[in-house]
């Protein structure tokens, strides 16, 4: 647990180092404020169902950035073999980078908090979903970050490791939106694997188990297969 | 604990179908440093990366502080200090905090952390930059750096992948000092090109080609076994011919023979003198030349040295 701990901490505080943690941090912020106060008037009622609507699609896109490094540039530098060769295990490694991750994810989270409180200072706001939503956007999130870090793990470029968690987290937000198109028993399948079916009844304030798997689910997964990936290497 | 500090036997290992390493055994005891020679790609690098655990081999297996690296790879990673080929280190982090970072990943805490960190920092000179970003230093620098973090647990065995590759001579030399230091007390593999190097940091030399095992054996005793001392003499001409020259010096000690040296220069006449023994016949060499009315304008020792030792290995190693 310590190893967890130490390597996560290094990674937190390396992004603070660099400018990937504030680039996404401002690029997130103004993105968010824009849609949400654009229409926040339209719709002249005090929610912030608005605001994890936008920001569960913003951080499908933002996020990727974030993990995209973790791993890949590691291994273009050759620092994971410093890493790997003191006395942790590849699972020990995974998951403190995951925790590293996280750490900022929960920051950018926190910087959200002002929105739903100026909304409340406006009218009567129900926090019960507001806080299940954030809950919601953090296992979201958990998942989205899994996935950047398993897609980190496959190469030692940084730009295929964006791309490619990109296109798996935009593919799982967007498949509830596709089903128009399918026949449908596949359909409930597909809707059932969707990110964002499983976020929007968070965000209606409904904690539901199988939500909470699905997201459990997914980020093991994923954190499982970037282990693999990681310990592969030593019988290349 | 047995004085054998890394055992490996028949390590293996292929790259697909290339086979990087085949076969190595060696063993190294407490307190030996040992050069790792070789030509890029000859397996030295694959043999460190075993011996850490970071790859495993095909075949074979090796023992680092009496753990294997199958069985127990946390125990082989704790009693090592490992610094990898160019030194990789996370460039946007300060020298001191990294330093922490590794100290903790080492099981180092409080005020045990604290002893660890200033030791390496006075060992290593990093005094005066604990403060800048590894980014900002300078080679030589980032190379302390590299062996500080190593250090910073005080592991019995330490294993540098071409620690002074990339250096200039000053940085070089300092480093090549420190390690001579560090070797005090623990057990050190270097990896190099640099001949010179190995003949004044190391007390065994392996010699590696094509992923073989060629050499096991002292500097010195490698220098021996190639081939005899050589003494050039170089002499001004005056009116002495290369005959008379000859018949000096071959009744100087027990030489053996005297040739003359091909292309002797407007003035000077170059012989070399091959004695029958290991024998220094510099000393005799000079009183003939004095009694002999010679005057002389140089006089060299030349031993087969380690480099030509290397290439006859690591060229006819294929054959």
């Amino acid at each position: 647990m310590r190893n967890i701990l130490t390597i996560g901490g290094r990674q937190f505080r390396s992004y603070f180092n660099g400018p990937v943690a504030y680039i996404v941090i401002c690029i997130v912020m103004l993105t968010l404020g824009f849609f949400f106060w654009k229409t926040f008037f339209l719709f002249g009622r005090a929610s912030a169902r608005e605001m994890f609507r936008w920001l569960s699609l913003i951080l499908v896109f933002a996020l990727p950035a974030l993990t995209m490094g973790l791993l890949a540039e590691e291994k273009r530098t050759g620092t994971i073999e410093l890493l790997i060769t003191m006395p942790v295990t590849e699972a020990q490694v995974i998951v403190g980078k995951f925790f590293g991750v996280l750490g900022l994810y929960s920051i950018l989270l926190v910087l959200t908090v002002p929105y739903p409180i100026s909304v409340s200072t406006l009218g009567d706001l129900d926090w019960g979903p507001v806080w299940s939503g954030y809950l919601g956007l953090f296992l979201q999130g958990s998942a989205v970050l899994a996935l950047g870090l398993m897609a980190s793990s496959w190469t030692s470029n940084q730009l295929i490791a964006l791309f490619v968690a990109l296109t798996l987290s935009v593919f799982f937000w967007v498949l509830d939106k596709l089903l128009a198109l399918l026949p449908s028993g596949a359909a409930s399948a597909l809707e059932w694997m969707s990110f964002d079916y499983h976020f929007q009844s968070m965000a209606r304030g409904v904690i539901d188990l199988r939500d909470l798997l699905f997201f459990f689910s997914v980020t093991l997964f994923a954190l499982a297969v970037a282990f693999r990936a990681l310990e592969s290497r030593r019988w290349s | 604990m047995s004085d054998v500090m890394i055992e490996a036997r028949d390590l293996t290992k292929h790259y697909g179908t290339v086979a990087a390493l085949q076969n190595a055994t060696f063993r190294v005891n407490r307190g030996e440093v040992v050069g790792f020679l070789g030509p890029n790609g000859a397996g030295k690098t694959t043999t460190m990366k075993i011996l850490t655990c970071f790859i495993a081999p095909s075949g074979g297996t090796a023992r680092v502080a009496g753990a294997d690296i199958f069985e127990d790879p946390i125990a082989v990673r704790r009693a090592i200090g490992y610094l990898p080929e160019n030194t990789p280190l996370y460039t946007e982090m300060l020298v001191l905090e990294y330093l922490e970072f590794a100290g903790k990943m080492r099981g180092l805490r409080g005020s045990e952390l604290q002893a660890g960190l200033r030791k390496v920092v006075e060992e290593t000179s990093l005094g005066d930059v604990v403060g800048k970003s590894i980014g900002e230093l300078s080679k030589g620098f980032r190379q302390r750096v590299g062996l500080a973090q190593a250090l910073i647990h005080e592991p019995p065995v330490l294993i540098l992948d071409e620690p002074m590759s990339g250096l200039d001579p000053n940085q070089a030399a300092e480093i090549r000092e420190l390690i001579r230091e560090i070797g005090r007390e623990r057990t050190v593999i270097l990896s190099t090109h640099n001949l010179a190097e190995v003949q004044v940091t190391c007390s065994r030399v392996l010699i590696i080609s094509e992923g073989r095992l060629v050499a096991d054996d002292t500097p010195d005793d490698l220098a021996a076994r190639a081939g005899k001392p050589r003494f050039v003499v170089t002499l001004r001409k005056d009116d002495h011919s290369a005959a008379d020259v000859r018949a000096v010096f071959s009744s100087v000690g027990n030489a053996q023979t005297v040739t003359e040296v091909a292309a002797s220069s407007a003035g000077e006449l170059i012989v070399e003198v091959v004695p029958k023994g290991n024998d220094d016949l510099r000393a005799d060499i000079f009183r003939a030349a004095v009694s002999a009315d010679l005057v002389l304008l140089g006089l060299e020792q030349r031993g087969e040295n380690l480099e030509d030792i290397f290439r006859q290995l690591t060229t006819k190693a294929g054959a």
